[in-house]
């Protein structure tokens, strides 16, 4: 889950983290507000959950007060990528005289917490790792023997950082590992974090991204789940503790299993149409389930037929085919399905699916072929 | 001869008195599986699906000769399952378990290893020696005994080709679900070195997906070590960047983690990558001469 800016650094500030003041404002009066109460000049930042909001114009410098209205009036309901700006942040602006990238990572390849550290600060780590991969210098905490102080002023010599800034450098890499571990972040990036034209370092941008599987135990963490920016779809489907992820395709698709779900989508790419979602419903395959699968599928108008494709194996077949048939009347429209369900009393399951009408396949490639057809007939 | 799990095999079961516990237990029974113990802490003294129940995995170990481990319990247990097994001195731990916390995994990762330990899994399908042992929650009727193995990161995408693989009349040495997370005890490199030195093993089939690099570190280890054939499939063609699909680990990030990188590497590597499940099947047949 990700959280916004300002809520991250509203987490990392209570670690007592260098920030500069800051606001959040949904409107242009509380911009201005914030911008009176911070004083000198602001900068106004669009709060969205995506990447590139500076290059579509979400990020600007205000002198006054009211200037900062101004700008907030103009970022405040922007699209960027598909996402409407609801939220600004207001914070002072800094004089910058460099740029360092600072991120940590729960780093599933090196099994360990992975620090990283660039001099090329500001732009996406992506880039720099595209582009220039010498310039980011990592090193490893070992997860049962934690961060080591000399890891800090490694990287802090590594970088090239003023030797009078490394000791408090070092201190902000240490601190970004704890705020990891506590909260079980994934990632905790500061991008830019930025030398001063004074000689201080200030944390200009930051972004955490905690890990789902812990916020059970994160339970203030897990409310700042924005709502706004989550497809409607994803949104509905999690809540009925489905697995779903919105495509752009003509084909929805309700398969049992992450591994079998993409290759279902891949198979109707293969076969010449293009799916429309990607859907775990879990072993089971319960009735309920397969009754909110279905709702969330046909709202999407773009979907031309539906193909389930249940491998059930310990799953018995009757058992998910009377749960196909039982969603069928409550549906909102009619699209055309096709059925692929192998595993335990697979027999009695297609006489039922047959029964009401439904189409039956008996291989993955068979049952993809048929709904392209059906979806472009 | 099979890898990891065989006639000698004796289970114990973690979380046995569960729904999910129970159900899985039975099945295993059916199967054939030696289910020597079960461990649910406050139900010591009881016995389920045959089975002795005990209060703690070292009591069971010193009562029988449990040597595997299979884990029920719910997620936020299950780092805590992991660790009393491997303190009680059981070699191989499966856990079945999913929505382990990736920071928890971390350190359960590294001690299971320092413990000299293996864990397969979490939040995986489990594995299955055919006419051996059945230690996971696979349909067992799918599976035929023979030469061919399949390591995989996902669960019914597995049972899918294994249906192929039966379907075409070729048995299966061992089928081992390594699982859908971030950090996983065992990885394809693991399986694959064990694979190549099983003489029952003839060819692999590998099963991989979107999100990591341990596909492509496989690709490496298979062009270095393995003489025996390997046929790959990848899942997740046609799944968006940074969006998760299911699988906790099966997200693009960053760039890192593409099918298109991961089936590249493996054929670099002399790997035939199956664009259909279906097709991994047959070409593993015929790699073998079926």
């Amino acid at each position: 889950m990700k959280i916004h800016e300002y809520q991250a650094k509203e987490l990392l500030a209570q670690y007592g983290l260098p920030i500069p003041s800051g606001q959040m404002a949904t409107t242009p009066e509380e911009a201005r507000a914030a911008a009176a109460e911070i004083g000198g000049t602001v900068v106004v930042k669009a709060q969205v959950l995506v990447g590139g909001r500076g290059k579509a114009g979400g990020v600007k410098l205000a002198a006054t007060p009211a200037e900062a209205a101004e700008k907030a009036a103009a970022i405040l309901g922007m699209d960027i990528k598909g996402i409407t700006v609801q939220r600004v942040l207001v914070a002072q602006a800094v004089d910058i005289a460099s740029e360092i990238y600072l991120g940590v990572i729960l780093d599933r390849a090196a099994k360990a917490i992975t620090i990283m550290a660039s001099a090329e600060g500001g732009v996406e780590i992506e880039e720099v790792a595209r582009e220039t991969p010498e310039k980011i210098h990592r090193v490893h905490v070992h997860p049962l023997a934690g961060f080591a102080d000399y890891q800090g002023r490694q990287l802090a010599f590594a970088i090239g950082i003023p030797n009078d800034l490394s000791r408090s450098f070092a201190g902000i890499v240490r601190t970004l590992v704890q705020a990891l571990t506590e909260n079980d972040g994934e990632l905790v990036e500061i991008n830019p974090l930025v030398i001063t034209e004074d000689g201080s370092l200030q944390c200009i941008d930051a972004k955490i991204n905690l890990d789902d599987n812990a916020l059970y135990r994160h339970k203030p963490l897990a409310e700042l789940r924005d709502h706004d920016e989550e497809e409607p779809a994803e949104q509905a489907a999690r809540e009925a503790g489905l697995s779903f992820v919105k495509l752009d395709g003509t084909i929805g698709c309700v398969v049992n299993g992450a591994g079998l779900a993409m290759a279902t989508m891949d198979t109707i790419k293969l076969s010449g149409g293009s799916p429309a979602n990607f859907l775990d419903i879990g072993g089971g395959a319960r009735a309920e389930s397969v009754a909110d699968a279905l709702r969330i599928i046909l709202d999407d108008e773009n979907v031309k037929a539906i193909l389930f494709n249940i491998f059930g194996g310990i799953t018995r077949c009757d058992e998910v085919a009377r749960g196909i048939v039982s969603a069928l009347p409550s549906l909102s429209r009619q699209v055309p399905m096709v059925v692929r369900l192998v595993g335990t009393n697979q027999a009695e399951g297609r006489a039922i699916l047959q029964e009401a009408g439904l189409v039956a396949a008996d291989t993955m490639q068979a049952a993809s072929q048929e709904v392209v057809r059906v979806a472009t007939a | 001869m099979s890898i990891l799990v065989d006639k000698n095999t004796c289970l114990l079961v973690q979380g046995i008195t569960g729904r999910e516990g129970t159900f899985h237990t039975e099945q295993m029974v059916q199967y054939g599986t030696r289910v020597v113990a079960g461990v649910t802490p406050g139900r010591g003294g009881q016995e389920a699906c045959g089975a002795p129940v005990f209060n703690t995995v070292a009591h069971a170990v010193q009562e029988t000769a449990a040597n595997v481990s299979i884990i029920f319990v719910p997620g936020p247990f299950a780092p805590d399952a992991i660790v009393e097994a491997v303190d009680a001195g059981i070699p191989f731990v499966v856990c079945i378990s999913e929505h382990i916390p990736v920071q928890d995994m971390l350190r359960v990762y590294h001690y299971v290893h320092i413990k000299g330990a293996r864990l397969q899994g979490p939040n995986c399908p489990g594995l299955i020696s055919p006419g051996k042992a059945k230690v996971g929650i696979m349909a067992g009727d799918i599976h035929i005994p023979g030469p061919v193995g399949v390591v995989s990161r996902s669960g019914t995408l597995t049972y899918e080709v294994v249906s192929h693989l039966t379907g075409a009349g070729v048995g299966q040495s061992t089928v081992i679900g390594i699982g859908g997370d971030p950090v996983i005890g065992t990885g394809f490199i693991d399986v694959l070195r064990m694979f190549e030195a099983d003489p029952e093993t003839e060819a692999v089939v590998m099963i991989g997906e979107i999100g990591g690099t341990d596909e492509e570190e496989a690709a490496a280890f298979i062009k270095e070590h393995m003489t025996k054939p390997v046929v790959g499939f990848i899942a997740g063609r046609t799944a968006p960047p940074e969006k998760r699909m299911g699988h906790a680990g099966a997200i693009v990030s960053g760039g890192i983690g593409t099918a298109d990188s991961k089936i590249a590497a493996l054929q670099a590597a002399g790997v035939d990558v199956a664009d259909f499940p279906r097709e991994a099947a047959l070409l593993a047949a015929e790699r073998i001469g079926r």
